[in-house]
Formats: C-alpha cells, structure tokens, sequence
C-alpha cells in the first residue's frame, strides 16, 4: 500500500501523552531520589540517574517497535505467550527471592521483571484469541479458553507470590465483555467483592443474614410463573458458603502481613510505627501538600525520606506534597486523558484484534494507575504496583512502553489489511 | 452499552481518587501539622541575659554558663538507665520521676531532665552523651551575682512554670523566666529574643539541613544591659547595719525620684538561688515563717507610721488654715481630747509648730487635727479633706514603682469610717490617734521614703523607680513626671525648719553629723500582734525619717526597725549612718557604726515565741 512511512499514520498525541508522563515521573523521581549533597543529574549511583538511562534505552525499544512489521504480534502471539508463560516458571528456578518474592531475575547489576511482560504477551494472546472469527464468548467453552489465557500466568504470578501484579490481569475481564462475555460474570464478580468487604468488615452473620433478605425479596417481587425455588436456593447456599469461607480465608490462610494490610485500609487498631507506617507516612506526605504542594524539591516529608520506596510505587506521593491538590488533579487528567484517547483509538480499529489488543493496554494501565493510587490515599489495600511511566524501575518502564507503543504501531498500520 | 462501561469505571474512578485527594488536601488540614511534626525540628538558640549596672556604673550581676540535660521521650532507645544514673548522681527515682514529666508535657518535645549543671559536671558528661539516645545538652547563662546583696531588687531567674508556658507562647519548658524583682519587671529587655531555627529532619530523626534555606529563621537577639539607681554601696552598708534585725530601709534621690537603697532584713546572698542547690536553698527560704527573707519589707510591711506622720498633720492644718506658724498649743504631758480620754506627752510647755516638731509634741498635732477635722460641718467633710490631702503624696495607693511587689498602706477615708462604726458617732476625738501616726492610718516604708522625698522637693515628687537607663531605650516616662502635692509650697519651709532643729534642739540631738545639715523625725510607733489569739502589744517599732542635705536635698531616708523601741535608739543612726556614707563616703562615728552592724534585736524577737510571760520596751 502507499504511504507506509511510519512517522504518517502515528497517534502523536498519544505519544505526546506518554512523553508528558515520563517527564513528570523523571522529574518526580528526581526530587525523591535526590541525596542532600551536590549530585550531577547523570549519577548513576542515583535511582533519577538510573532513570535517566532507562529512558534513554526506551527510545531505541520505540523505534524497534514502530518500524517492526505490525503482522509480527499476530503471527507470534502465542510463541510470545509461551516465552512468556516460560520466563515465569522459569523464576522458580533462576529468580532472585527478596524479602519472599520471587519476582526477578538478576544479572550483574541488571533486573528483569517478567510479569511486566507477561501482560503484554497475555494481551497479544488474548486479541489473537478472540479476533477468531469462529470464537463466541457467548459459548462457554470458548469462555473457559479464554479464562484460561488470563489464568495460567495468573496462576504463575501468583506463586512467585505477588499479588498486586496478579490483580491486574483481573482487567482483562473488562475486555473479555467489551467482547461479548455475558454481563452476569461481572456482576457476580462485583457482587462478590462487596460480600468480600462486607465480611471483613462485619460479623459474617449480619452479611449472610441481609443476602438472604435479599434473596428472598427478589424471590417474592419476581413473577409468580418466573419464581425458582431450586436457584434462588443455591444462590443462597452458594453465597453463604462464600461469605463464610471469606472469613475463613482471612482468619486461617492469610499471612499476618496481608491481614495487616486489610486492617490498616479499614483503620482497624494498627501501630504506626510499624505496619501501619508506610501508609501513614504516604497520608501525612499528600496531606500535608494543601492547594499547590510545597513547592518542587521542597517536600519536607520527601526530603525527609520517610516515605519508604517513594520513588517506586509510593511515587505520587511526592507529586501530592509537592504540587499539591492542583499538581495532583493534573497528573491524574494527562493519565486519563491518555487512557480515554487509547479507548478511543481502539473502537475505531477496522481489525478486531488491534481493538481487543487496545482494549487490553487501557485496562492495564488504568488498573495500575487505580490501584496505585488509591493504595497511597486508603482506599485499598497496600499492594506493590507502579504506577505506568511514573515509577522508578527499568523494566516496569520498557515493559509499559513496549505495551503503548505496540498499539501505537498497529493504529499505525491503518490498513489492518492482514 | 459494552463500549462505555470502561471509560465510565475510568471517569468514576478518577473522581473517587479526587474527592478522596481533596479531603486528604484540603478539608483535612491535620496531616500539615503531623509533616511538620515529622520533618522540622525547631532549634532554640538562647541569647545571654542582659547584665545589671549600679548607678556609677558598677556590674552586680553578670552571668555564667549552665547546661541543662534535656530529654525527648520518643527518641530514647535501649538507655542503659544504670549507667545514666551512675553518671548524673540521680536516683532510679528521680529518673523514673522526670521521664514520666517529660513524657506528660511532650513525648517528642525536649524537655528538661537535669537543670543547671555546672561546667565541671558537663564536662564529664559530654563526652558520654552520645550513648543515651534522646538525652541532650543545652547551653543556658544563669545569673553569676557581684554583689552578694539587693536580693529583694534584683529577684532571680527560675524555669519558666506550666501556667506561664500555655499562657505565653515565648516560652518553652526548660526555658528561664525572671521572677521578682527588676528581673521579673525587665523580664523582656534583659532576655533579648531568642533565636529559632528550623531543620529539617529524616526519617532517622538525624538533621539533614536548614529548613528551605532557613528563610524562616531568625537570629537571637541580645538581652539589653540595664543600669539600676541603686548605689551599691550604699545598699551593702544598709544590708549590714541592719545585723539581726528585721524592718527596711528606703533611701530615694528626692530630686529624681531614683530609689538609691532598698533593703529588707533579714535578707539573703542572691547566689543563693542559682544553680542546682536551687531549689533546696528556695524551700528552705520559703519555709521561714518568722523572719520571712523572701518579704520585702521596705515595700510590703504596712506599719503605722508614728511621729513622722506629725509632718504630714502639720502640713495639712497649715494648707487648710486651721494653724499658722505662730499658733501655739499648751501641753502638760498630754492632751485631753475628752472625757476622760487623755494622749501622753513626754513634753510640755507651750509650744509653737517649730517646738511641736523637733520636740515631737503629741498635743500639739493632736489639736491640729482636730481643728481640721472640725473645721468643717461634719467629720466626714472634714476626713475627706484630710485623706486627699494624703492621698496627693501617694499615700493609700500602690506608688507604681517599677518592681513587682507592693501594699497601698491605709489613709481612712469616711467610708471606712462608717464601716468601722455602723452605728455612728464617730468624731474627730475619735480618731485623733491618726494625729501623731498610730491610730488606723499605716504607711509602708518606701511611701514614708517617698513622704520624706516630697518635703525635701516642697511639694512635689517622682514615682519611686529603681531604673535608670537602659541600654537603647528611654525609661518610662511616668518616672520623670513630677506629682505634686495639695500643699503648698510656702507651707513646707516652716515644717523643715522644725525637722531640723529636730537635730540641734529636738529628739535627735545626738544623732548629729559633722558638716551635714540633716533634717529627720524620730518615731516611736506601738504595735500589736496575736499571741495564741491574744492580742498582745509587742516592743514599739523605731523608727526614722530624714533628708539632707538640707538646701538641695540628694537623699531622702525612711528606716524602719522592728521592735527596735524609739526611734533615735536604731532607726535613728541607721539613717544617719547611711546618710553620712552616700554623701561623705564614709562615717566618723565608728562606735556607732560597728554597734549598728554588730548588735541585734534577736533576743526581742523571740519572746513572742517563748511561750512565757515578756516585758516590752526594755
């Protein structure tokens, strides 16, 4: 076809976007980073130093990727898939194990987080899957497969065991019912994290007690020729048995320190000094930011250092000390600006798996972005997840990029003539 | 539908993060105070006091360093409370009872732990410091006294209490605070301002830094040097003349106003109330019920005034034209005022006013003011009169001099009369014992000093005050505004005239000194205590009032000398003596002096607590 130079069709305000992201997150990254004494801004010892470099080799990454021919992803999706599923287990064997994860692998002074790119492979994986003509997700073994897809790395992560980046593949169910996956999974699903919060927070017998209400107030409005008495039964049964087995869970197989997590977003009696000190600290850093922030490199809780990781996952909460309420909220739209223009890029797709593809990088930025804020600002529990472009860390920003820039390269490739 | 459920949870989320920021950032405004709490450290740099001057320029009180050990609750950690203990010479105790204080007024404020080491103490500690965590030094100037007297006006300097610390925000726990004296009145030229400074702490609690640059900072200012009116000789010679006995002496530059001498005795050495003994010495000065050091007399003991008071009646029958100098009383050992109420007299003869003041006539004030009082229709009328009369030599009222203690004294007034006889009747025989200064009326010692100022001025007077200059600022102006009296001046010379043949003819004849005209009163004054509820009459209160030179007056005197009988026998030469120092440097009459500084009145002053039976005025 004509006009196959790369640089045409390219999504610019996107790219604008993402370059917005980085420069804030560098700068960001910078002031939490930055020892007391003089540094130049290129110290490699320095994690902005460091940053820097990880930006630098970013650009070389974006040029692969754009001018790679876009029929690759399709082609290898699922030998991408399989790598990836592959460096995962492989983890259990070669990984480094720190403070009882088991996330990376080291060499030399170099680290690789491979869930970060089982995402993209998932991703990949996932748009090939569905962009089948002859698959319907209104069928339930065509659902089961898909499942499945997300499932096994979940699985893989899970064990390693890290929870926060498992969370994310959870997104990916958005994009199975863009597709057509019946609206009840996710209603069920929603259903049971309020039942879950609800068991935490209150005697499970009060939770059971109201479903049941519930229940049979939905039972007695319906119908009469439409009443079943067999299924409103196991939905009942189906729901006790959860609620209880929550309370289970949480009393029997929950580490103390996930429990800890749990009771400290619930402000349940928890000391400050210890696993309730992170969160508080990231409180009194946003809190104490006001209307415009103290001022960039003048953070006194940043300087301070008392937020722990703060130029990793806790990274916004310099943005919250420093910029205030004001640099915050604008943080927050160039992010949702960015995910709503991948959205909007995606729908207008000719090939359904570059949709289903874009779909899949909006859901996991947005579920990243989601939960690493609200962790910082008590509104869910304290998982370790970066925040996208933001965050200090080499390959959580390689793989972030290798996942836009992927879709920036099919949007690209307007043709979608494969 | 399946096409907006994404953008919706994305816009929703977004506005659920935002409400949540907006309260964390702006509704709730506590997480500002818990950052500075976290991060800044606030640093206190304490400027040196302000130095004391005397009136030629001699240094009385300079300061010395002193080192508090100070502790922060929060920052203590594994403290090896033995050895802490073994090095301070503190008891677990006391240990356990300072925490727990520190930990009352502030877990992560420093509080202070152990006051006022001296160099040698911190010296050893210093060096061990570092081993307690949350244990810390801080540098202070205490006073360090040149003149081991004038306790009573320079005061002294204590850790500032709870009450003053919420009522002030200047203050911190630990700080230092003047109390009494000049140093509770000058509390905030002597202090200067101290400096603060604000760092910036990490998560460590280790100080990374001034806080932005230190914009916020401020540099300690320098408390001001202050000089005193006091003469500090002067003051010495009066603390000790006064060996062993009780009363006060007020010495005031007429012309000025400047209080030249203010002693109390029994007293005490000022050092006594620095440095770690402090407090023991403190209690112990407290505790003295009897002799009260701690009660300034000159300023607080309200005595009835006696003889002298006979200046203050006879100026006032000659203002409201009742006498003139040539009207003349018969006395024959006393008056009779009434049926069969009588006032002794040592004297008799006729006498004009002249005699009547250097012999000390009771007959002829008690007839004066009873054509005062009478001079109008009714007693009332006739009191009022009167007590204004007093009232315009700042009798009845505080003085307003610059130190904190004081008592208005008494001038009755017809409402304290009606009060004290609800039943009427009262006349001026009633009340003639004010006459001759007993009765109801009752002066402190400097208001007599300040009586004695307004004679030797004919009629006018400066608010008493013991500042002179300080350093940078002018003084009160109050203290150079004259006050004058309801008496004229033409009536004064008469009554000095007689004050001073008070030293050739009349009651203090021996008292002379060579080549300084004196003009004085004796006086004599009964008083009264309670004896296991008995009122008791005790030895009668000597007393002496005197300026001089008698043209260009430069010393006014009131001396007061409890239980010391007549006033010629210790107020007499106490006054004259110190007279003769202030304006000769020194005294001929060194028998008198060396009686003076060597004999007391200890033996009369316990009697009342013998518990047996006493004979008075012996």
């Amino acid at each position: 076809m004509k006009n196959q130079s790369v640089t045409n069709n390219i999504d610019w305000i996107t790219i604008l976007l993402y370059a917005v992201l980085v420069g804030l997150g560098w700068m960001t990254i910078y002031s939490a980073s930055l020892p007391n004494e003089e540094t130049s801004i290129f110290d490699i010892s320095q994690a902005y130093g460091k940053q820097i470099m990880f930006i630098m080799t970013s650009i070389p990454l974006i040029i692969v990727t754009l001018t790679a021919d876009a029929k690759i992803y399709d082609k290898y999706a699922f030998i991408f898939y399989g790598f990836g599923l592959l460096l995962l287990a492989g983890l259990f064997v070669l990984g480094k194990t720190i403070k009882g994860q088991t996330n990376w692998y080291s060499f030399g002074g170099f680290s690789l987080q491979p869930s970060e790119f089982a995402k993209i492979a998932t991703s990949l994986v996932l748009a090939k899957f569905l962009s089948d003509v002859q698959i319907n997700l209104k069928n339930t073994n065509h659902q089961l497969l898909a499942f499945a897809i997300i499932a096994l790395p979940v699985l893989l992560i899970m064990m390693q065991p890290d929870a926060g980046s498992a969370m994310i593949f959870v997104s990916l169910s958005l994009v199975l019912y863009r597709e057509g996956l019946p609206g009840w999974y996710l209603g069920t699903g929603a259903i049971a994290i309020v039942l879950f919060l609800a068991a935490l927070l209150v005697r499970p017998q009060f939770v059971i007690l109201f479903g049941a209400l519930v229940i049979l107030a939905q039972y007695f409005v319906t119908r009469r020729a439409m009443r079943n008495p067999i299924l409103s039964s196991l939905i009942f049964v189906a729901m006790t048995a959860f609620v209880l087995s929550v309370s289970y869970v949480y009393d029997n197989v929950l580490e103390s320190h996930q429990k800890d997590r749990i009771n400290v977003l619930f402000g349940k009696d928890v000391n400050m000094q210890a696993e309730g000190y992170n969160l508080n600290q990231a409180q009194i850093a946003i809190g104490s930011g006001g209307w415009f922030g103290k001022g960039y490199l003048e953070g006194t809780q940043t300087k301070g250092g008392f937020v722990p990781e703060q130029h990793t996952d806790y990274i916004f909460t310099t943005v919250g000390e420093e910029w205030g309420f004001v640099g915050g909220i604008a943080v927050i739209a160039v992010f949702i600006t960015l995910l709503l223009r991948i959205i909007y890029l995606a729908e207008r797709q000719k090939s359904k798996f570059s949709r289903v593809y874009g779909y899949c990088v909006a859901s996991i930025l947005f579920m990243h972005f989601f939960v690493n804020i609200t962790m910082l600002i008590k509104l869910f529990p304290t998982v370790g997840v970066p925040l996208p472009f933001f965050s200090y860390g080499g390959s959580s920003l390689w793989a972030f990029t290798l996942l836009l820039f992927i879709f920036i390269k099919m949007d690209a490739n307007k043709v979608n003539e494969w | 539908m399946r096409k907006i459920l994404l953008p919706t949870l994305i816009i929703a989320g977004t506005l659920l993060i935002i409400a949540r920021l907006f309260y964390l950032q702006i509704l709730d405004d506590s997480y500002i105070k818990k950052s500075d709490n976290n991060a800044i450290k606030i640093k206190y740099d304490y400027p040196e006091r302000g130095y004391i001057y005397d009136r030629n320029g001699v240094l009385m009180v300079a300061n010395q360093p002193s080192y508090d050990i100070m502790v922060t609750p929060n920052e203590m950690k594994n403290t090896d409370t033995l050895a802490l203990c073994g090095l301070l010479n503190i008891t677990r105790e006391y240990f356990n009872q300072r925490l727990e204080k520190a930990k009352v007024y502030s877990p992560r404020l420093p509080s202070v732990f152990l006051p006022q080491l001296s160099k040698k103490e911190f010296a050893g500690f210093q060096e061990r410091i570092r081993r307690f965590k949350g244990f810390d030094i801080v540098k202070r100037s205490l006073r360090d006294y040149q003149v081991h007297a004038a306790s009573n006006v320079f005061g002294y300097i204590q850790q500032v209490g709870d009450a003053t610390i919420k009522k002030d925000p200047y203050y911190k726990s630990g700080d230092l605070i003047g109390r009494q004296g000049v140093e509770e009145m000058y509390e905030d030229i002597l202090r200067g301002v101290k400096g603060v400074k604000y760092v910036q702490k990490d998560r460590f609690n280790r100080e990374i830094g001034s806080f932005k640059e230190g914009i916020y900072d401020t540099v300690a200012v320098q408390g001001s040097d202050i000089t005193l009116s006091l003469d500090a000789e002067l003051q010495k010679y009066g603390e000790s003349l006064m060996f062993e006995k009780r009363g006060g002496i007020v010495a005031i530059e007429p012309k000025t106003g400047e209080i030249l001498a203010l002693v109390t005795a029994p007293s005490y050495d000022p050092s006594l109330l620095v440095g770690r003994d402090r407090s023991k010495n403190y209690t112990a000065l407290f505790n003295d019920s009897i002799s009260k050091p701690l009660y300034d007399r000159g300023l607080l003991a309200e005595y009835p005034p006696g003889s002298p008071f006979k200046i203050l009646t006879g100026l006032i029958g000659l203002q409201e034209e009742v006498i003139d100098e040539n009207t003349s009383f018969v006395c024959n050992h006393g008056f009779s005022y009434g049926r069969g109420a009588f006032m002794r007299c040592h004297d008799s003869g006729n006498n004009r006013l002249h005699e009547g003041i250097y012999k000390s006539c009771n007959t002829y004030f008690a007839n004066t003011f009873k054509l005062t009082i009478d001079k109008y229709p009714k007693p009332e009328y006739g009191v009022n009169a009167w007590s204004s009369h007093l009232k315009s030599f700042g009798l009845g009222d505080f003085l307003g001099y610059d130190l904190p203690p004081g008592r208005k004294g008494l001038v009755p007034t017809p409402k304290f009369y009606k009060r004290y006889y609800p039943n009427g009747g009262w006349r001026s025989s009633t009340i003639i014992s004010n006459s001759i200064g007993q009765g109801e009326v009752l002066m402190t010692p400097i208001q007599l000093a300040n009586m004695m100022a307004t004679v030797a001025n004919q009629g006018y007077y400066y608010t008493p005050h013991v500042i002179k200059k300080i350093k940078g600022k002018p003084i009160d102006k109050k203290f150079t505004t004259r006050h004058y009296t309801s008496i004229d001046k033409q009536y004064y010379k008469p009554v000095i005239d007689g004050l001073f043949d008070v030293f050739n003819l009349g009651t203090a004849h021996h008292l002379r000194v060579e080549g300084i005209e004196i003009c004085g009163k004796t006086g004599t004054a009964e008083n009264y205590t309670k004896i296991n509820g008995v009122n008791t009459q005790l030895s009668d209160h000597s007393i002496f009032v005197a300026f001089a030179p008698r043209e260009n007056p430069t010393i006014a005197i009131a001396v007061f000398v409890e239980n010391g009988y007549w006033g010629a026998r210790w107020a007499g030469p106490i006054a004259t003596l110190m007279i003769e120092k202030y304006l000769k440097g020194s005294t001929t009459r060194e028998a008198l002096e060396t009686k003076m500084m060597t004999q007391g009145l200890k033996a009369e002053y316990e009697k009342p607590y013998s518990g047996l039976p006493f004979s008075i005025n012996n």
